[in-house]
């Protein structure tokens, strides 16, 4: 595969077999430092297999995923991270939303956003129990971090509500500010405008832009959604059945013919 | 001198593997009914062993009360396994009406905790209402002189349980593959959502699935018990829970893997018991179980079950 | 309209009825006894017209209730007499004073108790208290982490046969060295705590990977197996016979009659109550409890959050396990005899009950449910026979109608108050 560019997230070879079924054969991709890409393809051609093996939640049974926290062009080594627990993954700076919301619906949306911040605390049993200072400025140093974090996704009013009491397009965005405070370098997003309507729509094409150029965050994103797509997207990646058929820019993938007729058939 | 493996020959051996195939057998009527149910609502029901007393019991006050009338020996048997049949079919029907169906649309854990709320209330119903003491089980199978010269092996009461569960596993068979509710049953167990807007009524699934369950622990209850000679309230949950680690070792929610898993539970017990040591019966269920989920929780036969994401 | 409606539902309570009378008929009415190898059975006719009457009467209930369950969702809480009645409760314990008296009076009640009340039901107190401790620590697992463990009494038991088996091996040293025995007691508590704390541990390796149902199975297993084995290694820990003659803690040297040593221990389980609530608050209100909290919501959720499930897990169990262990020790002293019988299964399944009716993951909840569960046998002493019978309907009941227990958890929220003023310093509340 020929990378081209500061490439922070290197996918070679990825296959994923599910008993009989080759659900991921042979992918090969890259994303660089600082882009916003986008993984399309009909449905159930595993876009988010893909995203599950990169996460973790799935071990690939072939392939190799690699990150680089500053990119390639950097000099910085290539981390291989196929097979690695989720939490340890998400420890190495990608965090990731879901095609279901799987939002902490019995937790305020203070506390989802909280617990994002989980790794970024120290305080174990000890300093639970004896709630020495540093725990207790450690504590109110979470409350005020994810209460910033929940005012750059416009969510700040709802911060003593119930998560599950959120309107639709809020809990979508409830789950973006959970996965950004881990502190992300890549954030991986799964059908975030699913179920949204054209005007929510568009308030989150603003927001992946925003997260991109102001919190320096990297964004692949899988979506049906062409518009926002093709919006928002520098490079596109088009998945079927399984197999890679097409990259390029949004005006490059929409001429494609194989693209065409992956989504309309013959 | 208990702990050291005594070499009995051949003679021993084939003793401990046939009444261990006779336990299996046990296990496997009991068994059945959890992993039916395990497979269909994806609920361990705790109360099944319970049933499977229940089934005991009413044989025997079935039994006793037909036998001091004065009916042939025949008809007692008859009428008695009939009615703990009928009894213990309805008790689980009931138990899944009452306890089980509120909680459909509630987390697992939920369903559980009343099962095991169940399984309480009916032990201690039977202890209140009948005994807490080990009642002598009078046993109306017949005996067989054809088996007299093998009676070192087998007695008749072995022979009868093997027998029997022979004809129930064809039978059920029979039933899973070539019938109507059968399909429907492995239709609502792959997928309840799916079997519902094909036109199953899952409610009717379910309940019938309760009851052919209970109905076989209950022919378990009757025949374990004129085994053994005697009954107590406290044998349901002992049997339930072995049973389940049989469901469990061969794969739960899958029959032949039921069966599977009790005839290897019921071998380990009688090798067990007869090479190694008696006082830690009960234990060799617990180690394979710990075993089996430790090493391929989805047993023997069971299909890998990846969560959804 | 509605008459035709209320008619078909007392014609199905009438069928229900009949259907249990049939149902109940040879278990109930019919008694069966077994006298040389002959079944005898006799007929108890008075339990008929009870078992119809009281079938008819709560299927009709049953049946309302059920459908009264669902349309509850649907209203507004606010609207309910029973929630203004909850509220004019709280509002009237949130004023300071009333706070204050009602809790020095609960205070004076606590403390004065075993002046109050004789030697017996002090120890009845000392049992129930002990209870309270295991209903907080399994509520770690179950009501905080979501783990369903129903070999709990396995670690009360780790517990006991610390004290035990230390008194048995090591106390001779003592004696023969002139040292107090009771001094075993000091030493036993945090020695279980942490002994009790590895078995937890070693417990939770093998049940990483298990869900709900499994996992449930699997601590049933191990409290099963913990219990076969102290029952079985006769000469290490007295097998069946137990474990006698336990010393009473240490207290300066003294030896203590039966009824002041009462009174001792009774001081030394309410001080360890009060420290498991705290403990166990303190957690709660943590990054640990959140992470546990997210743990039990969403496994997937908060791995992908970076959670470590396997490490929490470990912390549930080692943390419930804890407070069992000390609460073993506590029984030990008690009864200054232990045996396996004090940690079967049932004992496993008693508190989970406790809590389940309580309010699985509350305070409150736990230190209720446990107390109902050990006082009501004690003192309403007709119903004591049928005290499983109505803990398993209770059970059922909640969890079908409430499941988050009498004493619902009522956890505080991390609140978030944004100051008007010009450097918007956060204020948060808890």
């Amino acid at each position: 595969m020929n990378i081209d560019g500061n490439a922070i997230l290197v996918i070679e070879d990825l296959s994923m077999v599910f008993g009989g079924l080759r659900a991921i054969d042979t992918v090969s991709m890259y994303i660089k430092k600082g882009e916003i890409a986008a993984l399309i393809g009909p449905n159930g051609a595993g876009k988010t297999t893909i995203f599950n093996c990169i996460t973790g939640v799935y071990a690939p049974t072939e392939g190799t995923i690699s990150i680089s926290r500053n990119g390639v062009t950097s000099g910085e080594a290539l981390h291989k991270i196929q097979g690695l627990k989720p939490n340890v993954i998400n420890h190495l700076g990608l965090a990731r939303t879901f095609q279901n919301i799987r939002l902490f619906s019995n937790m305020s949306v203070l506390e989802n956003v909280m617990i994002g911040r989980h790794n970024s605390l120290k305080a174990g049993i000890f300093n639970a129990i004896i709630r020495d200072p540093h725990t207790k400025e450690e504590e109110q140093r979470v409350i005020e971090e994810s209460y910033d974090i929940l005012k750059k996704l416009n969510l700040h009013m709802y911060v003593n509500e119930m998560a599950c009491n959120l309107p639709y397009g809020a809990q979508r965005r409830l789950e973006i500010a959970r996965a950004l405070a881990t502190n992300p370098f890549l954030l991986l997003l799964d059908e975030p405008v699913a179920g949204m309507n054209p005007q929510e729509t568009k308030e989150l094409e603003e927001t992946i832009n925003i997260i991109r150029d102001q919190e320096k965050v990297t964004i692949l994103l899988i979506e049906h959604d062409m518009s926002l797509v093709m919006n928002v997207s520098e490079r596109i990646y088009v998945l079927d059945y399984g197999r890679l058929i097409a990259e390029g820019t949004p005006q490059e993938i929409k001429s494609n013919p194989e693209v065409i007729k992956a989504y309309l058939g013959e | 001198m208990k702990g050291l493996l005594k070499d009995h020959g051949m003679d021993y051996f084939l003793k401990l593997f046939l009444s261990g195939t006779a336990k299996g057998s046990i296990y496997a009527l009991i068994a059945l009914g959890y992993t039916m149910v395990y497979g269909i609502i994806q609920l361990i029901n705790f109360a099944h062993g319970e049933v499977y007393m229940i089934g005991g019991f009413t044989a025997l006050i079935f039994g006793g009360f037909f036998y001091t009338m004065g009916m042939p020996v025949w008809m007692v048997l008859l009428l008695s396994v009939i009615l703990a049949v009928l009894f213990s079919a309805a008790f689980g029907f009931t138990i899944e009406r009452i306890a089980y169906r509120p909680l459909r649309n509630k987390p697992r854990l939920s369903a559980l905790i009343s099962a095991i709320g169940i399984s309480m209330i009916l032990q201690n119903f039977v202890l209140l209402a009948q005994t807490e003491k080990y009642l002598s089980y009078p046993s109306y199978l017949p005996e067989f002189a054809f088996l007299q010269p093998f009676r070192q092996y087998i007695n008749s009461t072995q022979f009868i349980i093997l027998i029997v569960t022979a004809a129930i596993m064809v039978f059920l068979t029979a039933l899973i593959k070539f019938t109507r509710i059968g399909k429907a049953m492995r239709a609502t167990a792959q997928d309840k959502d799916m079997a519902q807007l094909v036109g199953v009524n899952i409610n009717q699934v379910i309940s019938i699935t309760f009851i052919i369950g209970s109905a076989l622990a209950a022919i378990g209850g009757v025949l374990i018990c004129s085994y053994m000679g005697q009954i107590n309230y406290y044998i349901g949950f002992v049997a339930g829970i072995k049973a389940f680690v049989a469901a469990v070792l061969g794969g739960i929610g899958s029959i032949p893997g039921a069966v599977l898993g009790s005839f290897i539970l019921g071998w380990t017990e009688s090798l067990g018991t007869g090479y190694i040591s008696s006082d830690y019966e009960d234990a060799f269920a617990f180690i394979i179980l710990i075993l089996i989920l430790v090493l391929k929780p989805d047993g023997i036969l069971g299909k890998n079950q990846k969560q959804k994401v | 309209m509605k008459t035709r409606i209320v008619l078909s539902e007392l014609f199905k309570a009438l069928g229900n009825a009949v259907w249990f009378s049939v149902l109940l008929f040879p278990l109930m009415i019919m008694k069966v006894n077994v006298v040389g190898g002959k079944a005898l059975v006799t007929f108890r006719w008075q339990f008929v017209p009870f078992i119809f009457v009281s079938s008819f009467i709560l299927s009709y209930l049953w049946k309302r209730a059920l459908v009264w369950n669902e349309h509850r969702q649907d209203k507004i809480a606010s609207d309910t007499l029973y929630y203004k009645f909850k509220k004019n409760v709280q509002t009237y314990f949130k004023n300071q004073s009333i706070k204050y008296v009602t809790l020095s009076l609960l205070v004076a009640f606590v403390v004065s108790f075993p002046f109050l009340f004789g030697m017996y039901h002090t120890n009845v107190m000392i049992t129930a208290f002990i209870y309270v401790i295991l209903a907080l620590g399994l509520n770690i697992v179950v009501g905080l982490g979501g783990l369903l463990n129903l070999g709990y009494a396995a670690f009360f038991a780790v517990g006991s046969y610390t004290y035990g088996l230390l008194w048995k091996y090591i106390g001779p040293n003592f004696i023969s060295a002139g040292i107090d025995t009771g001094w075993l007691f000091w030493i036993s508590l945090p020695l279980a705590g942490i002994i009790s704390t590895i078995f937890g541990v070693l417990l939770s390796l093998p049940v990483l990977r298990l869900r709900g149902d499994y996992l449930a199975i699997i601590t049933l297993a191990f409290g099963e197996i913990v219990r076969m084995v102290l029952q079985n290694s006769g000469q290490i820990t007295g097998g069946a016979t137990g474990i006698s003659l336990i010393p009473r803690p240490w207290f300066f040297g003294m030896k203590l009659a039966p009824k002041q040593a009462a009174v001792y221990i009774y001081y030394i389980v309410v001080v360890l109550v009060l420290l498991t609530i705290f403990v166990v608050r303190r957690i709660e209100d943590s990054r640990v409890g959140r992470a546990l909290e997210a743990m039990r919501e969403d496994e997937i959720a908060c791995q992908a959050m970076g959670i470590d499930l396997v490490k929490n897990k470990l912390i549930t169990f080692a943390l419930g396990a804890f407070f069992a262990g000390i609460a073993g020790v506590v029984l030990a002293a008690q009864t200054t005899y232990i045996n396996p019988d004090s940690f079967t299964l049932w004992e496993s399944i008693m508190i989970l009950m406790a809590i389940v009716i309580g309010g699985t993951g509350s305070i409150p909840g736990a230190i209720g449910g446990a107390l109902l569960l050990k006082l009501l046998p004690e003192y309403f002493r007709p119903l004591a026979q049928y005290r499983m019978l109505i803990y398993g309907v209770a059970m059922i009941l909640v969890i079908i109608f409430k499941s988050d227990g009498l004493l619902p958890r009522h956890r505080k929220r991390y609140t978030f108050e944004e100051k008007t003023n010009s450097n918007a310093s956060a204020g948060a509340g808890k």
